[in-house]
């Protein structure tokens, strides 16, 4: 049982993205199958850390530094989650979006593959498998980016591309000198051995580097908005939604797990400092875009920078209930975001297919003849400003709480700058939709592309927000202590 | 010991100098033929812990973390030519159409200010 659990959500995607590449006449049908058993048996493995402990195995027979370890704890398991409820609205929504065109025959293997990559890294249980995934995320992402062919995608995703390779390549040299010191990879067992050293101190930060550049973390964010902004609306979701979460988890992985001892409190607030520059540069691109996929884009790069915001205090923190609401806030904060950008984005799709541009200031007409869509829109931007009840307005009050309690008094003001930043951007969209045109009588216009961005979008304010309780016990941990 | 201290050290050289022909030059076959100079030096880091004195065998798994690691380069290297070779072809298509200058487009790793400037697909 266990096994199964482990494996089927990199199986799965894997096994289907190889039927899709083998059959492409019937590509859509194989791949929302693959996308729903995938998202199932994500939701299965969930369930099963939910009720139990930590899973881990070792595949092959091998003994543990030759065979390939697969492990889930709460912490994967919530971003699991969120992979599959988010992978499988963008292949529902991606079926009516690639209909009748050929990008859809590469769109499918891509995807799935793209999927078992970001599982890949979410159950990884060694420093080189994360290695292995990530790079296979990054190859299938930067294709995906590229699939409209435009020359303005294809020269933005060969710069991800170049940008991706060398975050690698520098979490490689990490790994190698981690190995060095300690002649294992297994992250489990490193945290065990792992002491304050200078080959430690090298690795981590050139492990942290490498990964803040696929993070996007301001300033090496400058790839993110052209490569996110000129891909189609599935894969932006896919893009801005899981992928750069792929590489965050990892960050927050090493940092409060294998690098636990030897983080410093000056390391953590260079993070915060540089996710503070995130927020206040990404708010105020996102303000001045003139495009509403850029804005889109522009905002995961802010919204990453509240990720980072909480290092510092997570570093300043003691053990404790405190702390494990912290801890608990930033997975929130990140599952809230890949829900409110992957419904942002798919609803930003059916705004530019129906008014074919993009352009916020001309598009009144585009946004009022289609009701479900833009109130998509106004409810993943309310989880984005952080509004309550969204999943993100939690996150925020536990995290201005921490920075209260730990004394860090200074991240308020990033945080209530960048709420208001936000709030601006999201209600210039806005305000395009109350015009004089006249708006259809029904809701939903098209039904199977406009739901799955609703659904999504509803997902990020009311179930995060109102049900924010599982990530906790998810965690492990006992509930919010207010 | 001395002798894989000197390999070693020779792939974290390796590795530097291909960080900074990646940043430092602008043509795309530049930049990626440094970022496999870069992973030739992490290989040679890898290779150097393999080394576990003159008489006992060397330690199999960092061979087989650089068997993977090569396999994963040489895709990548191959998709970035492959994207590199769809811009060029646009760049000659749209060269005898128009005129029109493609100076630009591959900026690489530098911070474009203008990057609002990239319009619809």
């Amino acid at each position: 049982m266990t096994t199964d659990s482990l494996i089927l959500p990199i199986a799965l995607p894997l096994l289907g993205a190889l039927l899709t590449t083998a059959l492409p006449r019937i590509a859509p049908l194989l791949g929302v199958i693959a996308a729903t058993l995938t998202a199932l048996s994500g939701l299965w493995l969930t369930g099963q850390v939910w009720g139990g402990d930590a899973l881990n195995i070792v595949l092959g027979g091998w003994g543990l530094p030759l065979g390939i370890g697969v492990a889930a704890d709460g912490l994967s398991a919530s971003l699991l989650a969120m992979s599959s409820l988010v992978g499988l609205g963008i292949s529902v929504y991606a079926v009516g979006y690639f209909a009748g065109s050929d990008r859809g025959l590469h769109f499918w293997p891509l995807w799935l593959l793209l999927w078992t990559a970001l599982n890949g890294v979410f159950l990884a249980a060694d420093l080189f498998n994360l290695y292995v995934m990530l790079e296979l995320l990054g190859l299938s992402a930067a294709a995906l980016g590229a699939l409209t062919g435009s020359r303005e995608a294809v020269a933005a995703n060969l710069r991800y591309l170049l940008v991706g390779l060398l975050g690698s390549m520098s979490y490689l040299l990490g790994v190698a000198l981690i190995y060095t010191a300690y002649g294992t990879l297994d992250i489990s067992l490193l945290s065990e051995r792992i002491e304050p050293s200078a080959l430690a101190a090298t690795s981590v930060v050139l492990m942290t580097a490498g990964l803040a550049l696929k993070a996007a973390l301001f300033p090496l964010h400058f790839w993110l908005p052209p490569a996110h902004a000129n891909a189609p609306a599935p894969v932006s979701a896919a893009l801005s939604a899981l992928v750069v979460k792929a590489a965050f988890y990892l960050i927050l992985r090493l940092w409060t797990d294998l690098f636990a001892n030897i983080t410093t409190t000056g390391a953590a607030f260079i993070l915060g400092a540089l996710g503070a520059g995130a927020i206040l540069w990404g708010s105020w691109r996102a303000l001045r875009a003139e495009r509403l996929k850029l804005l889109a884009a522009y905002s995961t790069v802010a919204q990453i920078g509240y990720l980072f915001l909480f290092f510092p205090l997570l570093q300043a923190m003691p053990p404790g209930p405190a702390r494990d609401d912290l801890f608990a806030a930033c997975v929130l904060m990140a599952v809230t975001h890949g829900f409110a950008k992957a419904g942002f984005f798919l609803a930003a799709g059916l705004v530019q297919k129906n008014a074919g541009h993009d352009r916020i200031d001309e598009l009144g007409g585009a946004a009022q003849s289609m009701p479900a869509t833009t109130f998509s829109i106004a409810l993943a931007g309310s989880a984005l400003i952080g509004l309550p009840p969204s999943g993100s307005f939690i996150a925020k009050w536990v995290m201005m709480r921490g920075a209260f309690e730990t004394g860090q008094w200074w991240w308020l003001i990033v945080i209530v700058t960048g709420t208001l930043l936000a709030a601006a951007y999201i209600f210039r969209v806005l305000s395009r939709a109350f015009g004089q045109e006249p708006t259809p009588r029904c809701f939903v216009t098209d039904a199977r592309a406009e739901i799955p961005a609703l659904l999504l979008a509803l997902s990020s304010v009311a179930l995060l927000g109102l049900a924010a309780g599982p990530i906790w016990s998810l965690l492990g941990f006992e509930g919010v202590q207010t | 010991m001395t002798a894989a201290f000197l390999y070693g050290g020779a792939g974290i050289l390796l590795f530097a100098l291909g960080l900074w022909s990646l940043l430092v030059h602008e043509p795309l076959l530049r930049k990626l033929i440094a970022l496999n100079i870069m992973g030739a030096g992490v290989f040679h880091v890898f290779i150097a812990v393999a080394h576990r004195g003159d008489g006992t065998p060397p330690d199999p798994v960092p061979h087989a973390l650089v068997l993977t690691g090569i396999v994963v380069a040489v895709s990548a290297t191959a998709l970035a030519l492959a994207l590199h070779n769809r811009l060029e072809q646009d760049a000659s298509d749209s060269a005898q159409s128009t005129s029109t200058s493609t100076a630009g487009l591959l900026s690489g790793l530098s911070i474009s200010p203008q990057s609002d400037i990239i319009r619809h697909e």
